[in-house]
């Protein structure tokens, strides 16, 4: 039996939960919503981030649009998305929600823009 | 010329040297001015009390005394002239104890001696009549109303560019490593640059002025650099006192200033300590604690939670506690040991050097002579109609770019366009006040950043803070 | 002079947020003024996740938030002026501004909502000794270079101050292909969430050294190295404790402070604590027609709650131009911040005209494990609830209710605090 304590990041209550794993059988205790025990059965599985940056613009009214992958990738994954984010560059206009790598780094996560950049 | 490149080159472009610039220009001389850093104002000058002193401290009949007296003479004329922020708030030297009442009234009469006008011993309770904040513990002050505060930038960049605007030229980034004896002058080694040579030289390199000194000179003098710190206060404590407010040397040793600023925060310092670096411009814990603990021996509440910056400075202390003006070899003149007070005595130092340069050379005076210079409009100082129609005139005055200290875009454009226009942020903010404020250049800095990047077309890797070497950035994210 | 019923100072997520909320409580004549290109406020460089958990129910970054504000504003077709500084706000509520268009212009406010968020804690403030180089930013100031402007500030970084923006930025220079050396705190617990630091630091093996302070800084043009050194109770350094890290860059997240020129040239009081206006329960200052709401008020850790006291700020005001001032006579009760609470907002309640409930919110002095929140009237005891851990770095809050004032009629005061048992 492994016991592991974690914070949760699932919002900002940082709510402190202990993840019982005894073979398959994973119990979660001191989480105050689901999304807590959700987060701490994700974390000792497979733990996964949403990576927020910016990606440079060609052409626009700001140099860079900042974007988000549209899900959570796996963590070991992170830096691997952030060598195709920061090599990639799109040109203006680009709006909130448009798809700015389809596939990035393998994950099968979409990147999106997350403002508006204007052409300059 | 005789081949040479200059009549005249001068070392160094501090206060003194911008003073000796601008006098010599009167005359009908070829000069050139060389500044290590990329800008003006960028060692002693920029880092001191900002103090136009009485005149009542050196020893009557010293160099320093005569220089101290006539340069506070002549500052109320020259700011009027040259556009540069000076007030006469009149100064208070405290005195803690009957025991020290002797020392007080020696100071009283050497200043007589020195010819400073107006002063008068006062009563503690005149004292604190005049500044409610001073101390109880203060039995009697040496008034002396023409003490005045200045804007050392303000000075230092407003004679430099009223000598650019007479024809002198100045050379940035012109590292002077060795001066030579050539026939019929000198030859000044610069580094990674052609050399400079001219008929006269005038060393007014501050910390650096005995190592030029004693190149041409076989009677070594020798500059220790005395280290001072000080902290800044917001503009908020700046009304704390009116008088700049000096300590008589006495039971607690030599003490601090608390004085107002001419841009109306409140500065204390500085300490005093002599160090061999002469690029030790670092403040110390152990110094910012002494500032703190002896200014409040003379003014009660000072809300140090306020204090927005600190810094260091280092005087050019030279070991015959004394300024070194005059001809130190054929044709080489010294200005050393420029210590305090040798703000107040630049203009004078100027006229000095300038007159015994020009009589050496034969020079005649110019009939062009521009003797005035207009600074850069502060518009949120302007009145509301004189703002209006300048933003209508020019929008981009319209546009704050430092929140704190109210300066637009407009003023920080004029600041890198102008005669010897800033090309570093601290060369912007020494011409306009933009990141001297209370959040220290947090919200402005990328925006001036890319003021000055546009308007010089340097690229944003290389704007600077001042000298190379102090890039903000690192390149693209 | 031009008149506007309600004149907003600051486009950021409060005023936003205010700016909607007056106009659904039915003010047409709105004004909102904001120095900036942009509305959003600082939402625009928070390009992380985390924000609208509480608002919109799921998580959005900076941008996403502040445009979904926008788009009401633009949808309620709220005007709203940009590049505009306001210069000076009087107690007759007339406001004047500045902008490259109309020059210098003063316009009279029937009412103002104060929205101007706050400012970083500069290095000077921390009177840190040493040399001044280039490569010390503030963090927030880094984060706009960055996130905006697209550039790196530096290559091997320390961060001081453990505040959120400094731990987000962190994570960011990480990712950037910085490295980020240690965060030193000089209190013995983190500023910042707790999920910052999982996420931001311990996800990167980022070190959180708490009780630690900078030094020394040294570099005479751009930043070489700093030195560290633990401190003791008194937050001073402890001798050989020292260490030295090289680095080009320092960032520093060491506090953020209201930015209350305006408000204190209109000659709203000021609480020494939260450095922002003392206000009332419906977030007027002490200045009659004046509100103040968001980071200028007090400082958030979560846009959420910013969204929802300014939505309340645009009420009140809504209301006061609708109907003018409420009674003179009105039973005004202070609220005492007692044992371990530093503060609250509000600090004055308006027992006979509150709203049927007002969220009271505070911060604590220090880190407390399994203590009470507990409200008092006068030595009453009203309520008492559990927490485990109560930091400083997160903003706690109690809810009053109008109808728990019905038994006493005779209140002088209102006081929160913590308790052991």
């Amino acid at each position: 039996m492994e016991v592991r304590n974690l914070i949760c990041i699932g919002c900002p209550l940082g709510c402190p939960v202990t993840v019982t794993m005894d073979g398959d059988d994973i119990n979660v205790t001191g989480n105050t919503c689901p999304r807590g025990a959700d987060y701490a059965r994700k974390e000792v599985l497979s733990p996964t981030r949403i990576v927020t940056s910016s990606i440079r613009v060609n052409n626009g009214a700001i140099a860079r649009v900042s974007v988000k992958t549209k899900n959570d990738i796996p963590k070991s994954k992170i830096f691997e998305v952030m060598d195709e984010i920061r090599s990639t560059r799109v040109d203006a206009p680009v709006s909130m929600g448009q798809v700015l790598i389809a596939d990035c780094a393998g994950t099968g996560v979409e990147i999106i823009a997350t403002k508006d950049v204007e052409r300059a | 010329m005789s081949g040479l490149q200059y009549d005249v080159a001068i070392i160094g472009g501090g206060v003194t040297g911008a003073a000796v610039a601008r006098e010599l220009s009167r005359y009908q001389l070829k000069i050139c001015l060389v500044e290590r850093a990329e800008d003006v104002c960028s060692g002693t000058s920029k880092a001191n009390s900002a103090i136009v002193h009485a005149g009542y401290d050196a020893a009557t009949g010293s160099v320093k005394a005569k220089m101290n007296v006539e340069g506070n003479r002549m500052m109320g004329e020259l700011s009027r002239d040259l556009d540069f922020a000076f007030r006469r708030n009149g100064s208070l030297v405290l005195c803690f104890s009957e025991d020290d009442r002797p020392a007080l009234k020696a100071l009283y009469e050497r200043g007589v001696a020195n010819g400073v006008p107006d002063l008068k011993i006062i009563s503690g309770e005149e004292v604190r009549a005049m500044e409610p904040n001073i101390t109880d513990e203060v039995v009697a002050a040496l008034y002396a109303p023409t003490g005045g505060i200045v804007c050392p930038f303000g000075l230092t960049i407003a004679l430099a560019e009223n000598a650019c605007d007479n024809g002198v030229e100045f050379k940035f980034l012109t590292e002077v490593t060795n001066i030579s004896k050539i026939d019929g002058g000198y030859e000044l080694a610069v580094r990674d640059k052609e050399p400079v040579t001219a008929r006269f030289v005038v060393n007014a390199a501050g910390v650096y002025a005995d190592v030029f000194h004693n190149m041409v000179s076989e009677e070594k003098i020798q500059i220790v650099p005395r280290k001072g710190d000080y902290c800044l206060l917001d503009q908020e404590a700046g009304k704390h006192v009116d008088k700049t407010v000096f300590q008589l040397p006495g039971k607690y040793g030599k003490g601090v200033l608390v004085a107002p600023t001419i841009h109306g925060n409140l500065l204390i310092g500085p300490t005093a300590s002599d160090i061999e670096d002469k690029e030790g411009t670092y403040t110390t814990a152990k110094e910012l604690a002494e500032v703190t603990a002896k200014s409040a021996i003379s003014v009660k509440n000072i809300p140090y939670r306020q204090v927005i910056t600190s810094f260091s400075g280092l005087r050019a202390h030279e070991k015959s506690d004394e300024f070194i003006i005059g001809e130190a070899a054929e044709g080489f003149y010294d200005a050393a040991g420029i210590e305090s007070p040798g703000l107040s005595s630049a203009p004078a130092i100027g006229v000095y050097l300038a007159k015994l340069i020009a009589e050496k050379a034969g020079a005649e005076k110019k009939t062009d002579f521009i003797a005035t210079r207009k600074g850069i409009p502060h518009v949120a100082a302007m009145s509301r109609e004189e703002r209006a129609a300048l933003i209508k005139e020019r929008p981009d005055y319209g546009t704050i770019v430092c929140r704190c200290e109210n300066v637009s875009e407009g003023e920080i454009v004029d600041s890198i366009r102008r005669t010897l226009g800033a090309r570093s942020l601290d060369g912007i903010k020494r011409r306009v006040r933009q990141g001297m404020g209370r959040c220290q250049a947090g919200f402005c800095t990328p925006r001036t950043m890319e003021i000055l990047s546009r308007e010089t077309g340097i690229p944003m890797e290389e704007i600077c803070k001042n000298q190379p070497g102090s890039e903000m950035i690192t390149g693209e994210a | 002079m031009t008149h506007h019923d309600i004149v907003i100072i600051g486009g950021g997520p409060a005023g936003l947020s205010a700016a909607v909320a007056a106009r659904k409580a039915g003010i047409q004549d709105i004004l909102i003024l904001e120095r900036d290109g942009v509305l959003g406020g600082i939402l625009n460089q928070c390009i992380h996740n985390g924000f609208g958990l509480h608002t919109f129910k799921e998580e959005l970054t900076g941008p996403e938030y502040a445009s979904r504000y926008i788009a009401m504003v633009e949808e309620e077709k709220i005007p709203y002026k940009l590049n505009t500084i306001v210069a000076d706000i009087n107690k007759e509520r007339e406001v004047t501004y500045i902008n490259r268009e109309e020059g210098l212009v003063t316009i009279k406010a029937g009412a103002v909502i104060l929205a101007m968020g706050c400012r970083e804690r500069p290095r000077g403030a921390l009177n840190t000794p040493g040399y001044r180089p280039a490569g010390i930013y503030s963090a927030g100031t880094a984060q706009r270079l960055m996130n905006i402007e697209g550039y790196c500030v530096g290559k091997e970084v320390v961060i001081l101050g453990s505040g959120d923006i400094g731990l987000i930025m962190a994570r960011r220079m990480t990712l950037e292909g910085a490295k980020v050396k240690v965060v030193a705190e000089l209190m013995p617990y983190s500023g910042g969430l707790k999920r910052n630091i999982v996420q931001c630091l311990d996800d990167y093996g980022i070190p959180l050294k708490l009780s630690h302070t900078i030094i020394n800084i040294e570099g005479r043009e751009r930043l070489t190295g700093i030195t560290l050194a633990e401190v003791d109770e008194h937050r001073n350094p402890i001798p050989g404790t020292e260490e030295h890290y090289s680095c080009d860059t320092l960032l520093l997240s060491v506090g953020l402070i209201p930015e209350n020129e305006l408000s204190k040239g209109a000659g709203v009081s000021m609480n020494r604590i939260t450095s922002g206006p003392n206000v009332d329960d419906c977030l007027e200052t002490e200045v009659e027609g004046i509100y103040a709401c968001g980071n200028v008020l007090h400082v958030h850790d979560l846009v959420d709650f910013v969204s929802q006291e300014a939505a309340l700020a645009g009420e009140n005001a809504a209301a006061y131009v609708k109907n003018g001032k409420r009674g003179e006579k009105c039973h005004k009760v202070p609220l005492l911040a007692e044992n371990g609470v530093r503060y609250t907002v509000p600090q004055v309640l308006n027992v006979d005209t509150m709203q049927d409930t007002v969220t009271v919110r505070f911060r604590v002095a220090d880190v407390y494990k399994d203590r009470y929140i507990a409200v008092y009237y006068d030595d009453k005891l009203i309520s008492r609830k559990k927490k485990k851990v109560l930091a400083p770095g997160e903003m706690e809050q109690v809810v009053l209710k109008k109808s728990s004032f019905a038994d006493y009629p005779e209140i002088g005061r209102i006081k929160i605090c913590t308790e052991v048992e």
